[in-house]
C-alpha cells in the first residue's frame, strides 16, 4: 500500500445521500481478477449513456471539477463488500472521500486501499458543499498526521476522528497482513488451547 | 456481569488484544468464491505466504454463472476465466472447492448451512455482504472485502474493532401471507438504510422464535441493508434440529458436546445493549420496495411518502425518478414485466414450495417473465424430487440452475432498462439487476401472487 501523503487538492462534489457500491462500480464490471483498471468505470452508469457516450450533466464530465477529493453524502458506500469499489475510486485517481457517514464494510476497504474516508459531521459536510459550489477551485488540505482538514482560502480547520491504528497504517502504507503474519504463534497457541474442534 | 449473545462468541475468539483497541479475532470458517477472491490469491503469491489453514476453508462458485446448461462450458469469456481462475488457485492451495456441477454448488450463503458448515458460536467470514445470513444460526458471521480475505488465508484472522451491539425485538404473531421477508423489509424501512451502521443486530422476540431457519436466514441475511455489520439470533431447538445429522455437523460425543455449549449461547437477562428497538409483529403487512435503496419500502396496500426531510429531498426525488413513480402514489395496479425467484435471501426450499403452492393450477400473467432460481443445486434436487418443478413448469415458471442470477446480474440473466421486476432478492439499487433495470423488492409469495395477476396488488384478498 502506498503511503498517504498530505494532500493539497480541490473537490469534486457529489451531493447524494447513500451512494451504493453497486453505483460506483457496477456488478458486471468485477469480472476482471486483477486489481486494476476498475477507474475507467467508476461511476459507470451515472457518467455514460449506455453507448459509452459520457453524460455531460455528471460531475465527473465537468470540466470545472477536479481534484483528488471526492465529496459525498451521508452513508457513502453501503451495499455490496466488493473492495472493488475502493479500488476505483483509487484507480481514478481519488485519495480521500469525504462524507457524514460511511458504510462500515466500505470505509475498512478503504482503508486497507489506502483510500481515506475522513468522516465529518453532517453541518460541516453542508458547509463543504457550500464552499464547493461557490468556487469549484477552493484549495483543501488534508493533513492525516494532524487529522486536520484545511481551507486556507477562508482560514477554517475541521478536526476528523481517526483509528490510530489504521492512521499509523497510512501514513506509514502499512497492512494488516504484515501485523497479522507477525502474529503467528499466537495464533497457533490460540487454537491448540481451545476446548472445541468444529 | 451480563452479556450479549454477540460478546460471548466474540470474546471466545480473541487471540490477543492488538494495539489502538482492535482484537485480533479468530476465523472458523471462511467461505470464498469467484468474484472476491482471485485478487486474494494473488496476495499470497505476491508475498509468498502459504495459505494457512486450507481445511477452514470452502470454495464455490456462484456470482458468476449461468443458469442454464451448467453442463457445458461457460459462454462468456470473462465469466468463465474467473471460475476457471478459482478452480485453479483451489487446486493450487487444497481448497475444497463445490464448482459448477457438482452436487454441492450452490450460492454460498445457502450451501453453508445446508451442509452443516454453519454452525452455533461459530465466526464465519466471505468476501460478500450477505455473509449476515448465517447469524441466523447464532454464529457471528460477516462479510469481508478482499484485502480481508488474503488476512484470512494467510492467518486465519482479522484484525477488528468490536461493534456496538442493537436488539431488534419483534412480538406477537405475523398475520396471514406476512413472512419473513416481510418482516425484516419492514423493520428495514422503519430504521432505514443506513439505521444500524457500526452495529451488530441480535434478532430476538417471539415473532423471530417462531420462524423456520429458513426464515431466520432471510431475516439476518438483509442486515446489511440496514448497514448493521451483522445479524444473529440466539440457537434453540429449531436450530439444532436443522443442524443435526448435516454432513458438516458435529457427530455423536461430538455433537452432544457441542449442544451442550451452544444452549449457553444467549443473552443474558440483564444484558445492556447499546441501542434497541421493539416492534409488534402484528402491525407488519406484505411489504413491497418503492425505490432505490431497501429502506425505501412500504405495505402494499400503503402510499409512497409524499413528505421526506429536505436535506433527503434530491437523493429521494431521484430515485422515484429513476423508478417511474410520484411522491404520494400508491403502487396497487402498476404492470409488472419480470418477477424473480432466487437469491441467498429468499431461493431455499420453503420458499419454492411456497411459490408452487400458490400456483398450483394457475397461470402466470401473459406478460410476465418469471424466473426461478433455486439457491443450490441440493435445492433445485429437492423440488424435482417434490414435483415443484412440474407445477412450476405447467404455471408458466421457469425453474434454472442454481446461481445468484438476476440478483446482481454478473450472469446473462439480467433485466432490461425500463422494466419492472419485483424480485425475492435483497437490493433494488439503480441497475442491480441490469443497466436501467427497475427493481421491487417482495417475498416470495408476493412475487408469485404478482406473476400471476401480471400487476401488483394487495395480496390479502388473493391469498388460497
Amino acid at each position: 500500500m502506498e503511503k498517504f501523503q498530505t494532500l493539497y487538492s480541490a473537490a469534486v462534489p457529489l451531493p447524494l445521500e447513500n451512494i451504493d457500491t453497486d453505483q460506483i462500480i457496477p456488478a458486471r464490471f468485477l469480472k476482471a481478477t486483477t486489481r486494476e483498471g476498475f477507474g475507467e468505470n467508476l461511476f459507470c452508469d451515472w457518467r455514460r449513456n449506455p453507448d459509452g457516450s459520457f453524460k455531460p450533466d455528471f460531475v465527473l464530465n465537468d470540466p470545472r471539477f477536479s481534484g483528488q477529493i471526492l465529496l459525498a453524502g451521508k452513508n457513502f458506500g453501503c451495499g455490496s463488500s466488493r473492495e472493488h469499489a475502493a479500488w476505483a475510486l483509487y484507480d481514478a485517481g481519488f485519495r480521500v472521500v469525504i462524507s457524514s457517514y460511511f458504510a462500515d464494510i466500505f470505509r475498512g476497504n478503504a482503508l486497507n486501499t489506502g483510500l481515506l474516508p475522513l468522516q465529518v459531521s453532517d453541518a460541516e459536510l453542508a458547509r463543504l458543499f457550500a464552499l464547493v459550489e461557490e468556487d469549484a477551485h477552493v484549495q483543501f488540505v488534508v493533513n492525516l498526521r494532524e487529522q486536520t482538514l484545511h481551507v486556507p482560502a477562508t482560514g477554517e480547520v475541521i478536526r476528523f476522528d481517526l483509528d490510530p491504528y489504521k492512521k499509523e497504517c497510512l501514513i506509514n502504507g502499512y497492512d494488516d497482513i504484515d501485523y497479522l503474519v507477525s502474529q503467528k504463534p499466537a495464533i497457533e497457541a490460540y487454537e491448540q488451547n481451545r476446548t472445541w474442534s468444529w | 456481569m451480563a452479556k450479549s449473545l454477540f460478546d460471548k462468541i466474540w470474546e471466545a475468539h480473541v487471540v490477543k488484544a492488538a494495539p489502538g483497541g482492535l482484537d485480533i479475532v479468530y476465523i472458523d470458517r471462511h467461505l470464498i468464491h469467484e468474484v472476491t477472491s482471485p485478487q486474494a490469491f494473488d496476495e499470497l503469491e505476491a508475498r509468498e505466504l502459504p495459505l494457512f489453514r486450507p481445511s477452514r476453508i470452502l470454495a464455490t462458485a456462484d456470482h458468476n454463472v449461468p443458469t442454464r446448461n451448467q453442463h457445458l462450458p461457460i459462454e462468456e469469456p470473462l465469466s468463465r476465466s474467473q471460475v476457471d481462475t478459482l478452480t485453479a488457485n483451489c487446486a493450487k492451495y487444497g481448497v475444497e472447492l463445490y464448482g459448477l456441477g457438482h452436487q454441492r454448488q450452490g450460492i454460498v450463503h445457502v450451501i453453508g448451512p445446508e451442509l452443516g458448515l454453519t454452525l452455533p458460536g461459530t465466526t464465519i467470514v466471505c468476501g460478500d455482504s450477505h455473509t449476515s445470513t448465517h447469524g441466523a444460526f447464532g454464529a457471528v458471521a460477516f462479510g469481508i472485502g478482499t484485502s480481508q480475505v488474503a488476512q484470512v488465508m494467510a492467518t486465519q484472522c482479522l484484525l477488528l474493532s468490536r461493534p456496538k451491539r442493537m436488539r431488534i425485538t419483534v412480538d406477537g404473531a405475523l398475520r396471514p401471507g406476512v413472512t419473513a421477508k416481510d418482516l425484516i423489509l419492514y423493520i428495514i424501512a422503519q430504521l432505514g438504510t443506513g439505521g444500524a451502521t457500526g452495529y451488530f443486530v441480535e434478532y430476538a422476540g417471539s415473532a423471530v422464535r417462531s420462524l423456520s431457519m429458513e426464515g431466520r436466514m432471510t431475516v439476518c441475511n438483509m442486515s446489511i441493508e440496514m448497514g448493521a455489520r451483522g445479524g444473529l439470533i440466539a440457537p434453540d431447538e429449531t436450530t439444532f434440529a436443522y443442524v443435526q445429522g448435516r454432513p458438516y455437523a458435529p457427530k455423536e460425543a461430538a455433537w452432544e458436546q457441542a449442544v451442550a455449549y451452544w444452549q449457553t449461547l444467549y443473552s443474558d437477562e440483564d444484558t445492556v445493549f447499546d441501542a434497541e428497538h421493539r416492534f409488534d409483529a402484528a402491525a407488519i403487512a406484505p411489504m413491497i420496495t418503492y425505490g432505490t435503496n431497501p429502506g425505501m419500502g412500504i405495505a402494499l396496500n400503503g402510499h409512497i411518502p409524499s413528505e421526506v426531510p429536505a436535506s433527503e429531498a434530491e437523493s429521494f426525488d431521484k430515485s422515484l425518478q429513476y423508478m417511474g413513480f410520484q411522491r404520494g402514489e400508491s403502487l396497487l395496479g402498476k404492470q409488472i414485466d419480470y418477477v424473480f425467484i432466487g437469491s441467498c435471501t429468499n431461493s431455499r426450499i420453503e420458499d419454492l414450495r411456497a411459490v408452487a403452492a400458490y400456483v398450483q393450477g394457475k397461470q402466470k400473467a401473459r406478460h410476465v417473465e418469471a424466473i426461478i432460481v433455486p439457491g443450490s443445486k441440493q435445492v433445485e434436487q429437492q423440488a424435482r424430487a417434490e414435483g415443484l418443478d412440474k407445477i412450476l413448469a405447467d404455471a408458466g415458471f421457469e425453474l434454472r440452475e442454481p446461481g445468484c442470477s438476476a440478483c446482481l446480474a454478473m450472469n446473462e440473466d439480467k433485466i432490461p432498462a425500463g422494466a419492472y421486476c419485483v424480485a425475492t432478492s435483497n437490493r433494488n439499487f439503480e441497475g442491480r439487476q441490469g443497466p436501467g433495470s427497475r427493481t421491487l423488492l417482495a417475498s416470495p409469495l408476493v412475487a408469485a401472487i404478482t406473476a400471476v395477476q401480471g400487476k401488483i396488488v394487495d395480496i390479502t384478498q388473493y391469498l388460497n
